[in-house]
């Protein structure tokens, strides 16, 4: 009998865990979000922002957007051979870029190079009282941390998104055209024939969802790093509640793609 | 306490549990304006907890915090940013933002709270840095200062946008003789001169007596006093007695010599 009372216990503490974790991040998200709205609005953080999430994530996305193409190029390029069709090889790299791999792969590669270093960063802050600090001089955390970091990535994402798109297209190009035998015409003209407008819309409204998704997480996990239940406390729970935002941010980007794609198709 | 002096901040019977732990049993606590309040303490007793519901950083469990008669548990955020407006605070650790400089860090309540052009800004920064002895030290960050730059760098922070209360969590606590007299030194200045109510959480006594109007003790999860510091010191409750005996010796309590209080300066 004791031990059926201690699993019901559990079963509501887990309950109450659940739901107050994810009611903290939905308000988190309420918040940054009026934060960002409410003036007076000031431009040079979010550029600072902007640099960090953007433009320093450049590199990365120039790599892995053209690695991502010239598989796309190989690959397709061996499909297509199969079935003669290998003029389509253009439409087949720019569709599968632009409606896919362009706003996942750019997003997971943002969320590992920005989103632990803002967990990192805000955990930190909670640990050492910077965050306290920062209420006690009435000055809103939200406001001052949070707000730019979304707007910043509201911004970078679709801008990022379309860097991968474009180097990843050439990628698929230098494979098609240069190494096999694929005409430089035929790719672009059977990638103008068959990309259409809702393959773009659809990576935008990806590259939002992502971008938001990424400094909603990262962000949050570390500005309650304090309310962890193992233990946000030292270097230890600093690097744990990193992992669990990484974690946790590339898993809700994927469920994410799917039901963005599932909605818009 | 003169029964007409306005009452700036009341505690009335607040208790506060962290799990099974009763860190605060009926705390109950007025500051008259302009005054000094010392709240003294062994370690892990709960004085930085009393502090933290002052600030509005904690809630109570049961009981009132009031701040210029506002109940801290009814307020929205506006007027929360309101009354932590008249607020400087130096955390325990001082809580300077580490990414940021010595100049930067001092400027940051009259960037983000006030419409002040950056001319403005910098005359009044070097103005509360050559106060705290500081010039030079602009471009550097916390990490390569000294203990009690560091709190120097806060006590700046702190009052740069000139409060009507400042709060002071162990302000000399891992600091040598020199440097904790240098920082009573700058209090007893800085308050003469901006004339603030200020709340103390310390345990270095005897010295902090010198400094104050009122002392209280926690013990026991219960506040005793607050009463002046001579009176505290010849206090007959046994607990105060007891701290007051290992704080201080038997020879500032003995009957005898009970007149003759102990000189800090």
């Amino acid at each position: 009998m004791e031990s059926v009372t201690r699993y019901i216990a559990l079963l509501g503490a887990e309950t109450m865990y659940f739901f107050s974790w994810y009611g903290r991040l939905g308000l988190f998200l309420i918040t940054s979000v009026f934060a960002l709205v409410r003036p007076p609005y000031k431009v040079m953080p979010v550029i600072r922002q902007i640099r960090f999430i953007g433009a320093n994530s450049l590199y990365v996305i120039v790599f892995t957007g053209l690695f991502t193409g010239m598989v796309l190029g190989l690959q397709g390029y061996y499909t297509l051979n199969k079935f003669g069709s290998v003029g389509f090889l253009g439409a087949a790299v720019a569709i599968s870029l632009i409606r896919e791999l362009g706003p996942v792969l750019a997003a997971l590669m943002v969320i590992g190079r920005a989103g632990s270093a803002i967990c990192a960063e805000m955990g930190i802050m909670r640990n050492s009282e910077q965050i306290d600090a920062l209420e006690c001089m009435a000055i809103d955390p939200f406001r001052y941390l949070i707000a730019p970091k979304l707007l910043a990535a509201l911004i970078s994402m679709p801008l990022l998104v379309c860097i991968f798109d474009v180097v990843g297209i050439f990628g698929g190009y230098l494979i098609g055209v240069h190494l096999f035998d694929v005409g430089a015409g035929a790719y672009f003209q059977g990638m103008y024939q068959n990309v259409v407008w809702q393959d773009l819309e659809m990576g935008f409204v990806k590259s939002f969802v992502f971008g938001l998704l990424m400094v909603w997480i990262s962000s949050a996990r570390g500005f309650y790093l304090h309310l962890e239940r193992d233990g946000g406390f030292g270097a230890e729970g600093v690097s744990r509640t990193t992992t669990k935002a990484v974690v946790m941010a590339s898993v809700a980007v994927l469920v994410w793609d799917y039901l963005v794609s599932a909605i818009m198709l | 306490m003169k029964p007409d002096t306005e009452i700036i901040i009341e505690l009335e019977d607040v208790h506060k549990s962290f799990g099974s732990q009763k860190v605060l049993d009926g705390v109950s606590l007025q500051i008259p304006v302009g005054t000094t309040t010392v709240i003294v303490g062994a370690s892990g007793q709960g004085k930085s907890v009393i502090l933290k519901h002052m600030l509005g950083l904690l809630q109570p469990d049961s009981g009132q915090v009031r701040v210029f008669g506002h109940d801290l548990a009814q307020c929205n955020k506006a007027e929360m940013q309101q009354i932590r407006s008249s607020f400087g605070v130096l955390f325990q650790n001082v809580a300077l933002f580490d990414s940021m400089n010595v100049y930067d860090n001092v400027a940051l309540p009259l960037r983000e709270r006030t419409d002040s052009n950056e001319k403005q800004i910098q005359s009044a920064v070097e103005e509360k840095l050559a106060l705290m002895g500081l010039e030079g030290q602009e471009d550097k960050f916390p990490a390569q200062l000294s203990g009690g730059m560091k709190k120097r760098v806060g006590l700046a922070r702190a009052l740069m946008l000139d409060p009507k209360v400042v709060f002071f969590d162990e302000p000399t606590t891992g600091l040598d003789v020199n440097k904790s007299n240098e920082i009573y030194r700058l209090f007893y200045r800085t308050q003469q001169q901006l004339n603030y109510t200020a709340v103390i959480v310390s345990h270095d006594v005897p010295k902090i007596f010198k400094l104050s109007d009122y002392v209280a003790l926690i013990a026991e999860s219960r506040l005793h006093g607050p009463l002046s510091p001579e009176v505290f010191q010849l206090s007959d409750n046994p607990l105060i007695r007891a701290f007051v005996l290992e704080t201080m010796g038997p020879i500032y309590s003995s009957e005898t010599e009970g007149s003759l209080l102990y000189e800090t300066f």
